[in-house]
């Protein structure tokens, strides 16, 4: 095969490919531009996970703060048992502003992204409020948890005893994505639920599952869940 | 079995050798996470004191997990060369490390060290070792195995082609594949770790993968890191793979949670045997990991990195052709940081190879650990100083599918050039068949893909 069929051919298989393949070298190492790009897609991931969530966004949606036990960002990472309860504070704020037993309870927390509730709140929310109301459902009072990790559905719902929860996060960044987010939704959630028991729509941002279309897909979701008395593994979507 | 010490004034107690082993490590945020770790710098060095004066016989009279009680823990008591373990009963952990360390102690007398030493042994003198000592001990041993080729040479870093894919779309494979080709990775094997986990997904891939080995009649081996029950299916119906793949774990019970027991990998193993595409002895990849028992809860209190050692002692079983920890993918919530990564590679890399093992290394970090680059760099030349027998490229380090960074193409072509270490000889000699290198060294054609394109 010459040369010239063999560079289109390459081109064709490589443009389905998101890996970085056919960057060249500089002796046996990569080009300049190649290794800054890399550290720059590090960097925002790092950023990621290491940011807060903006305050002006939190105000806009009318979310109020509470924090888990992690006290800092370097405990947050060591102990992920320390993001899955709520900070004394925290679950005294939620028993005193929130409705008790609500339909749907939303939940939105940082966990390893800050910068996914950042990029995806503004138009998953919304979409989402929307959704439940299309499908006839009453939500309760949503709030933020800072420190999050999945198994704080739990704890929230041992203190509010909501039919459904479902709780927006921010994913492991990649570098491919540093702002993917994931909604996580429970039936009935108690202390003790398994991940197992839990539905999730991950991989939503921009490029992966819109997240317009997420939150309106959400509503259909929870109504399915709070038909069938279940979630998880044995749920049908 | 004395399980207390005093140093400088204050007594040290411990209740039993698991506490001993724990408090002994160096420090890793699972064992802290597990509630296990020495709780300062100097309980940690009094563990070590205790640990250095105990017996190797104590060690396997005091059984951190009843054989009865767990398949790994019997497989590791019968597995032992009891002629071997008798001769070294009476030594203590400090005597073993001085041993080892000796300049008479040749690499075959290293391995036959380690087949009468238990795993939980094992890891007992790896405490007692700096990160030097785990490097020099290492690199004393020679171990080859044979697939369809052979690895493990001295002198020699074999390396895995991963060319992973986001929807494991088989051009966007092979374009990543041949990139890999062009800088002189993928002797140890081609191996692919498939977005969806389906019999007929793995297939493809494992066609794919095979008709570019024949193409261009590449000395490797390919591999599919599907569940073992789905690799099954495929080489039942007739798919080419040279091996098979398994997560370990060092626990029977850790082992459930990966969905395996010791029957299904003896059944495995047949199966391979009779059907696999490769003439030699050697018919298994596995992977490991410190940390993985603490995340399935399967660690009955034991410390990472004698759990990891029992993973080797589990994996010896099946005489592999390779085997790697993929030492940064866990997270920090059990090696927080590179310093931890770097020790947990050394480590890891030490007690396999003392275990007979062909250890390479998955040189990698996740974005939520306090490690960069730049540590990869260090560990990848710290691990080819200790003999690594393979370690991993993804394109400039960056996996797309599995979102997590290891080594890139470029990085171990540059580890091989800077420490004068050449690819396995039958690879290499290929790859001088094709123009991509000449007297060690890539050549001005390395680099291009497109030369692999048909």
């Amino acid at each position: 095969m010459d040369r010239q069929r063999q560079a289109e051919i390459f081109e064709r298989l490589a443009a389905h490919s998101p890996a970085r393949i056919g960057v060249g070298r500089t002796g046996t190492r990569a080009l300049t531009q190649e290794v800054l790009k890399l550290r720059l897609d590090h960097a925002h991931a790092v950023d990621a996970v290491y940011g807060e969530v903006s305050p002006a966004l939190l105000a806009e949606f009318e979310l109020f703060t509470v924090d888990t036990q992690f006290q800092d960002k370097e405990l947050y990472l060591k102990r992920p048992d320390k993001g899955r309860l709520l900070s004394a504070e925290g679950s005294a704020a939620i028993a005193e502003r929130c409705l008790r037993r609500p339909q749907v309870q939303v939940v939105v927390a940082d966990g390893l992204s800050a910068k996914a509730v950042d990029a995806n709140l503004p138009d998953i929310l919304p979409a989402l409020m929307d959704s439940l109301e299309a499908n006839g459902l009453t939500a309760g009072t949503p709030f933020y948890v800072r420190g999050a990790r999945v198994g704080c559905m739990d704890d929230i719902g041992r203190i509010l005893e909501p039919e459904s929860l479902v709780l927006l996060i921010g994913e492991r960044p990649g570098l491919a994505a540093a702002t993917s987010m994931s909604a996580y939704m429970c039936y009935r959630p108690y202390p003790g639920r398994k991940d197992s028991e839990r539905t999730v729509i991950s991989n939503i941002h921009a490029r992966g599952t819109p997240p317009v279309e997420a939150g309106a897909h959400i509503g259909s979701v929870l109504r399915k869940m709070l038909e069938q008395r279940k979630s998880g593994i044995g749920f049908i979507i | 079995m004395k399980l207390s010490v005093t140093l400088k004034g204050r007594n040290y107690s411990f209740h039993d050798l698991k506490e001993v082993l724990a408090k002994a490590n160096e420090e890793k945020s699972g064992d802290r996470l597990a509630g296990i770790a020495a709780a300062d710098a100097a309980e940690r060095v009094a563990a070590k004191y205790v640990l250095s004066e105990l017996r190797l016989a104590d060690i396997r009279e005091n059984p951190l997990l009843c054989p009865d009680k767990d398949e790994v823990s019997r497989l590791i008591e019968e597995d032992l060369a009891e002629d071997v373990y008798q001769a070294f009963s009476s030594f203590t952990v400090g005597e073993l490390r001085e041993y080892l360390l000796r300049s008479d102690t040749t690499g075959s007398e290293l391995l036959r060290v380690g087949s009468g030493l238990t795993s939980e042994m094992i890891a007992a003198v790896c405490k007692l070792m700096s990160n030097l000592d785990l490097i020099q001990a290492a690199s004393r041993m020679e171990i080859l195995t044979t697939c369809r080729t052979t690895i493990g040479y001295k002198g020699t870093l074999a390396s895995r082609a991963q060319p992973n894919h986001p929807s494991d779309h088989v051009g966007g494979m092979k374009a990543s594949l041949f990139e890999a080709l062009s800088y002189g990775i993928g002797d140890a094997v081609i191996g692919i770790n498939p977005a969806t986990d389906a019999v007929e997904n793995m297939k493809s891939l494992l066609y794919a993968t095979k008709e570019v080995i024949d193409r261009w009649s590449i000395p490797t081996q390919n591999c599919v890191l599907a569940h073992i029950t789905t690799q099954m299916r495929a080489v039942e119906e007739g798919a080419p793979a040279d091996m098979l793949f398994q997560s370990l774990a060092g626990t029977e019970e850790g082992n459930r949670g990966f969905g395996i027991d010791l029957a299904l990998l003896e059944e495995a193993d047949a199966l391979i045997r009779a059907r696999g595409t490769a003439e030699g002895p050697n018919r298994w990849y596995f992977e490991t990991g410190q940390g993985s028992e603490l995340s399935s809860e399967s660690h009955f209190g034991i410390d990472q990195v004698t759990l990891e050692a029992r993973c080797y002692g589990l994996a010896k079983r099946f005489n592999p052709f390779i085997v790697n920890t993929v030492v940064g993918f866990i997270g920090p919530e059990y090696l927080y940081d590179s310093k931890q990564v770097i020790r947990a590679g050394l480590e890891d890399h030490f007690m396999a190879k003392l275990h007979g093992l062909p250890m390479g290394c998955d040189i990698c970090y996740t974005n939520h650990m306090q490690t960069d680059q730049n540590d990869m760099d260090n560990l990848s030349i710290l691990l080819a100083s200790a003999g690594v027998s393979f370690v991993i490229g993804v394109p400039l380090a960056d996996d797309c599918m599995l979102n997590y960074q290891s080594l890139s193409y470029h990085d171990i072509a540059t580890v091989r050039e800077t420490l004068r270490m050449k690819p396995a000889p039958a690879f290499e000699a290929w790859l001088e068949s094709v123009g991509v290198m000449r007297d060690g060294r890539l050549t001005a054609e390395a680099g291009d893909a497109i030369r692999f394109v048909y």
